[in-house]
């Protein structure tokens, strides 16, 4: 038995949203009579933070105290249209639709508290804290809870907001094939470093470095969240995950999800991340958001450091212990490459 | 079918419920006291997200035959919180953001806690050790690793965002 190290790169561009048929979602947003703002929204929160980053996008486009924003993505049936959370498309679509919502707003909140204030409303700015007030002159301030109950009990108003954002489809020249699916790439690139068994076949991952370019990092915490989990997915994507073969029959093999041989704690490896932000400029804030880009390098970078490893070239996943063992075999025996 | 009366302490609170024949510990939790924190996963003993403690002792509770429970004590996450006053564990879990769907982490909180209540100073391999038997699809457990370490006292990263 000898133990082989490799090590495989990957790059990958990766485009954010999808382009069949046109990519739209919708935001709408309205203040409450004490100056809270609500942001509907029927693009669901998996727990990749959809809430948290329209919250902030919200709070900063308002100018109002990100405690001061409330995100309900409770339903489809009486929310405003979203395609949907998927396709990495969240933060860029959705954010983008908050904003041009909080926009509207935001407008009708200053004119509100212009009329209360005697003002013109362009003169008016927020502090960000929960005040409204005449640029040059702090003393001349309206909170913003304020505002928004004197436009709904004395001025009749709503303090509401439309917003939608859209892809539209893209079509096909047809001499030239030339088409835009996207309008935005967030970028990454990984080194995964293994180690193969030669007799068993198995692959332990000992560290993965990787660089991720995702524009603006909006939640830092959260981008790092989903890069550190994404990755792992990528691992077990690229290693793990299977239905087949089954030993010795079919009747043994996973039926779901949770059957699904994946790896455990004991598993990961030490990632090296670095998170560079390029803002992006048609994005909210400049944020494309991570998403199903954080597991996608590791898949080629370990099917290269398999083949850095034991010179055997796997070109179906998973990547399993059979699939290398074949491999080493059909070359007669392993073949480490050179070293990078 | 025969109904079974059974009488156990739910994080300190005496409870007397009628049990079925067969039914598991996990639904007569959520749907006999109501106590909603442990979660219904896989029903079959491999993700984790139902653990419960039973006199200090960790088990899926989807796997455990509710009358077993007889006169024995209960800790579900619920028992954690003193109050308003959140458990280390699960202040750890909110500040290293421990949690993205959030769904196993009740079975880890409290796989962590039978760790740690036996065992105040683990190395990480006790930590992932411990929770072995719990399945999370989102985090990669690095996050989790590490929030148990640092309630432990240490806190080894293992990975860094430069």
């Amino acid at each position: 038995m000898t133990l082989h190290r490799g090590k495989g790169f990957a790059a990958i561009n990766y485009p954010i949203g999808m382009n069949l048929g046109g990519d739209p979602s919708q935001a709408l947003v309205h203040s409450n009579p004490d100056g809270k703002f609500m942001v509907a929204l029927s693009s669901i929160d998996l727990g990749q933070g959809m809430k948290s980053v329209t919250r902030q996008i919200a709070a900063e486009t308002l100018g109002i105290p990100v405690g001061d924003v409330y995100v309900d993505t409770a339903d489809s049936d009486t929310g405003p249209h979203c395609m949907g959370s998927f396709a990495s498309r969240g933060t860029h679509r959705v954010g983008n639709a908050v904003i041009q919502a909080a926009l509207e707003a935001r407008s009708v909140m200053l004119e509100a508290a212009a009329e209360e204030l005697e003002v013109n409303a362009a003169d008016l700015e927020t502090d960000g804290k929960g005040n409204i007030h005449v640029k040059g002159a702090p003393s001349r301030s309206i909170t913003t809870a304020e505002a928004c109950g004197a436009a709904q009990f004395k001025q009749g108003k709503t303090v509401s907001g439309r917003g939608i954002f859209l892809i539209p489809m893209s079509d096909v020249d047809p001499d030239t094939g030339e088409m835009t699916p996207v309008s935005c790439f967030a970028h990454a690139a990984l080194v995964v470093e293994i180690e193969v068994d030669d007799e068993t076949g198995e692959i332990e991952v000992l560290e993965m470095n990787s660089a991720y370019e995702v524009g603006r990092a909006l939640n830092p915490r959260l981008v790092e969240q989903q890069l550190v989990g994404g990755a792992w997915m990528g691992m077990s994507h690229a290693l793990w995950e299977t239905t087949e073969p089954n030993y010795p029959d079919r009747s043994h093999g996973p039926r779901d999800f949770n059957e699904y041989v994946m790896p455990g704690p004991g598993d990961i490896c030490t990632h090296n991340i670095a998170v560079l932000e390029r803002p992006a400029e048609d994005a909210p804030y400049g944020g494309k958001g991570p998403g199903e880009m954080c597991a996608n390098p590791v898949l080629p970078a370990m099917a290269n450091a398999v083949y850095n490893a034991v010179g055997v070239r796997v070109d179906d996943l998973p990547i399993t212990p059979e699939k290398v063992l074949r491999g080493i075999r059909q070359n007669g025996g392993a073949r480490p490459q050179a070293r990078r | 079918m025969t109904k079974k009366p059974v009488q156990f302490q739910l994080n300190g609170d005496q409870k007397a419920t009628f049990v079925d024949d067969g039914q598991n510990l996990l639904d007569v939790l959520r749907r006999g006291v109501g106590d909603l924190t442990p979660k219904f996963g896989c029903a079959q003993g491999t993700c984790g997200t139902c653990t419960v403690l039973i006199d200090g002792q960790p088990h899926m509770s989807c796997l455990t035959l509710a009358e077993t429970v007889e006169g024995k004590s209960v800790t579900t996450t619920a028992g954690l919180e003193n109050g308003a006053e959140l458990h280390p564990l699960q202040k750890a879990f909110m500040e290293q953001f421990a949690a993205q769907c959030g769904y196993c982490t009740p079975g880890m909180l409290m796989a962590a806690k039978a760790l740690l209540d036996t065992n105040p100073n683990p190395t990480r391999e006790e930590v992932v050790e411990a929770i072995s038997g719990n399945i999370c699809r989102c985090t990669g457990y690095e996050a989790i690793i590490n929030a148990i370490l640092s309630v432990a006292g240490n806190s080894p990263q293992r990975y860094g965002v430069r």
